[in-house]
């Protein structure tokens, strides 16, 4: 699973229990929206094509690491609860708070169960125009 | 990354990682496995995370690392860890997300030769009974009320509203009901998404299975849990589902600003942690309780529907389709027990993550019948391969904290599962060997393929080899129900 694109992208890496995802993008916006997007394809989640849907969130915490746990954290929440997904993202960042507003719609499929967003060897590393993450999540 | 070169012999089935292997280690790492296992365990980072564990405030004695580790995340799954109570630390990830993720077996008097052409049956009625798959909600909905009496009662709330039999609580850990537990301490988010996900399965690595008693061990032990040869067993395995995963969030989320608190340096952010006796380690232990005794009750409520499912298919064709409970363990804890550390009985806090409670003869938590032989230990194979039963030693209180492994281990990352073993091949290949599979996904069948997992019968024969555990019973699935 790859979505690569120069600036932006994620691809599955191995993890023997789990799932990692690697997250690449040119600012912290396009690297949640990416993560998001990732989070999206690991579940197979597929969306009704209607009733589109919007939902804004606001998120503050102490770093940009767990803002990324948070924003995940909040996609997995509504995916089981409300049973909806996202797959269009306008997210803003401000030091340590975000806001996004998601664009969606209710889920048709799910096929792969996502347990939690983990914290494990978490962090955004910046390189020459470019932010990366590695995400791993239990399963 | 650990080199073999590095790690010390000390039996045939024992290693370990010096304290002096790096600066930040508080304890050494002990790891029960033959050279092969050992050899193929370097393989992942599991053993790089052990020692991570290892630096953790307030241990006691040594991490454990059983047979069956792989890499998780913070701690290695397969990893035991002890602190000090109540000035040691507790940490969320150490337990892992699925709070009391565990294994519940069953036993039967039915013969497997009497009920051959009923099995496919009993897969659809085990599957239709029993709610399964991704974010499946269950055939109960409670209100928060009532939940919060499921996180105070755990079992003994099944008990309450029928769906369990004394005997059944009485042969389940702590009784199926942890002390202590606080739901005030539980966000109205884990509560939100427990309401609805009572008596249900999820997905991933978790089943429901049909197995075979294939061969005793310990006649005397298999009799007081009533294991009979070629006679029908059913193991659960799941666990506190989205209220669990959502308590242990929580949690490593506030601990994230606690271990800043408390000055608490860690190799890993999942990790966090805080002291058993601050504000917030109470809280965790008074929450991950709630969720423990949710877990307790979810696989007692699933336990109601298999048996619902032996009745639709078995009742008139054969004279007792019953199922009694043999034992219900976590593998996925924290608990303050009393151990041996150095010569001095302490007061510790086990995490148990991916790790089996093994003691030995003579504890007073189980019931009479099983005092003399040891606690039962469940250790679920992968999809399609042998379990066990086994029994906790007076060894596993002396060299594991008491616990032994709690399944196979993988060795191969789902990735790779995916792309080299395909769902529909592997379910040919297991009808093929005689086995009823129902399965949510055939991309899901795949992950957990037995190819993906180390050889159960070689993590038992590890376990047993260092004396951290004894044979009782071997069984093989003839139904496998998957999510």
């Amino acid at each position: 699973m790859v979505m690569n694109m120069e600036t932006a992208g994620f691809i599955e890496i191995e993890h023997t229990a789990d799932w990692e995802l690697k997250v690449w993008g040119s600012g912290l916006s396009d690297l949640f929206e990416q993560a998001a997007l990732g989070f999206l394809t690991l579940t197979g989640m597929v969306l009704k094509s209607k009733p589109r849907l919007s939902r804004t969130i606001e998120l503050q915490n102490i770093d940009s690491e767990s803002l990324l746990v948070d924003f995940l954290s909040e996609l997995l929440y509504l995916s089981e609860v409300e049973e909806i997904g996202f797959d269009s993202f306008d997210i803003r960042m401000n030091g340590s708070n975000l806001e996004a507003i998601m664009f969606g719609a209710p889920i048709d499929t799910i096929t792969r169960e996502i347990k939690a967003v983990t914290y494990h060897n978490l962090a955004i590393i910046e390189g020459v125009g470019v932010l990366e993450v590695r995400i791993v999540f239990d399963v | 990354m650990v080199a073999i070169n590095e790690i010390r012999q000390i039996s045939e089935y024992e290693w370990e990682i010096p304290k002096s292997y790096r600066a930040d280690m508080q304890v050494p790492v002990r790891i029960f496995a033959t050279r092969s296992i050992l050899e193929a365990t370097i393989g992942d980072r599991s053993l790089e995370q052990a020692v991570n564990t290892s630096t953790l405030p307030g241990l006691v004695g040594h991490i454990a690392v059983m047979p069956d580790v792989h890499q998780g995340y913070g701690f290695p799954i397969g990893g035991v860890a002890a602190t000090r109570y109540p000035d040691g630390v507790i940490s969320p990830g150490g337990i892992g997300y699925d709070i009391n993720c565990g294994v519940r077996l069953l036993a039967s008097k039915i013969e497997i030769d009497a009920v051959a052409d009923q099995l496919k049956d009993l897969s659809i009625a085990i599957d239709h009974n029993c709610p399964s798959g991704v974010g499946t909600k269950g055939h109960l909905r409670v209100s928060i009320v009532e939940l919060e009496q499921v996180c105070r009662m755990g079992s003994r709330w099944a008990l309450k509203k029928g769906f369990a039999t004394d005997a059944d609580l009485r042969r389940t850990e702590e009784g199926g009901r942890l002390e202590g537990a606080d739901p005030a301490k539980v966000s109205n988010r884990a509560k939100e998404r427990g309401r609805s996900q009572i008596g249900t399965l999820g997905a991933g690595n978790h089943f429901i299975e049909v197995d075979v008693v294939d061969q005793i061990f310990d006649d005397k032990s298999a009799q007081a849990m009533g294991l009979v040869e070629g006679n029908l067993a059913v193991q659960i395995h799941c666990g506190s589902r989205g209220f669990g995963h959502q308590v242990c969030s929580d949690y490593v989320k506030d601990f994230q600003r606690a271990v800043k608190r408390y000055k608490i340096n860690l190799p890993d952010r999942e990790l966090v942690c805080a002291p058993l006796n601050s504000p917030e380690g109470k809280s965790y232990l008074a929450a991950m309780r709630c969720a423990a005794n949710y877990a307790f009750n979810n696989r007692q409520v699933l336990a109601y529907y298999a048996r619902q499912a032996f009745e639709e298919v078995l009742a008139g064709k054969v004279k007792n389709w019953g199922l009694f409970q043999v034992y219900d363990i976590a593998h996925n804890m924290g608990k303050i027990e009393k151990h041996d550390i150095d010569g001095k009985i302490q007061d510790v806090c086990v995490h148990r993550k991916g790790a089996t409670r093994a003691f030995g003869p003579g504890f007073h938590g189980l019931p009479a019948e099983y005092r003399s032989m040891g606690q039962p230990v469940l250790v679920p194979g992968s999809m399609g391969t042998a379990s066990w039963v086994l029994v906790g030693t007076e060894e596993s209180m002396r060299r594991s904290l008491g616990s032994s492994c709690h399944g196979a281990g993988r060795t191969m990352s789902r990735k790779k599962a995916k792309k080299t073993i395909w769902g529909e091949d592997l379910f040919k290949d297991l009808q093929n060997k005689g086995i009823h599979i129902v399965a949510g996904s055939m991309a899901g069948l795949s992950e957990e393929a037995p190819q993906a997992y180390k050889d159960v019968d070689a993590v038992v024969e590890t376990v047993t080899g260092a004396g951290i555990a004894k044979k009782v019973a071997r069984l093989v699935p003839v139904v496998v129900v998957k999510g």
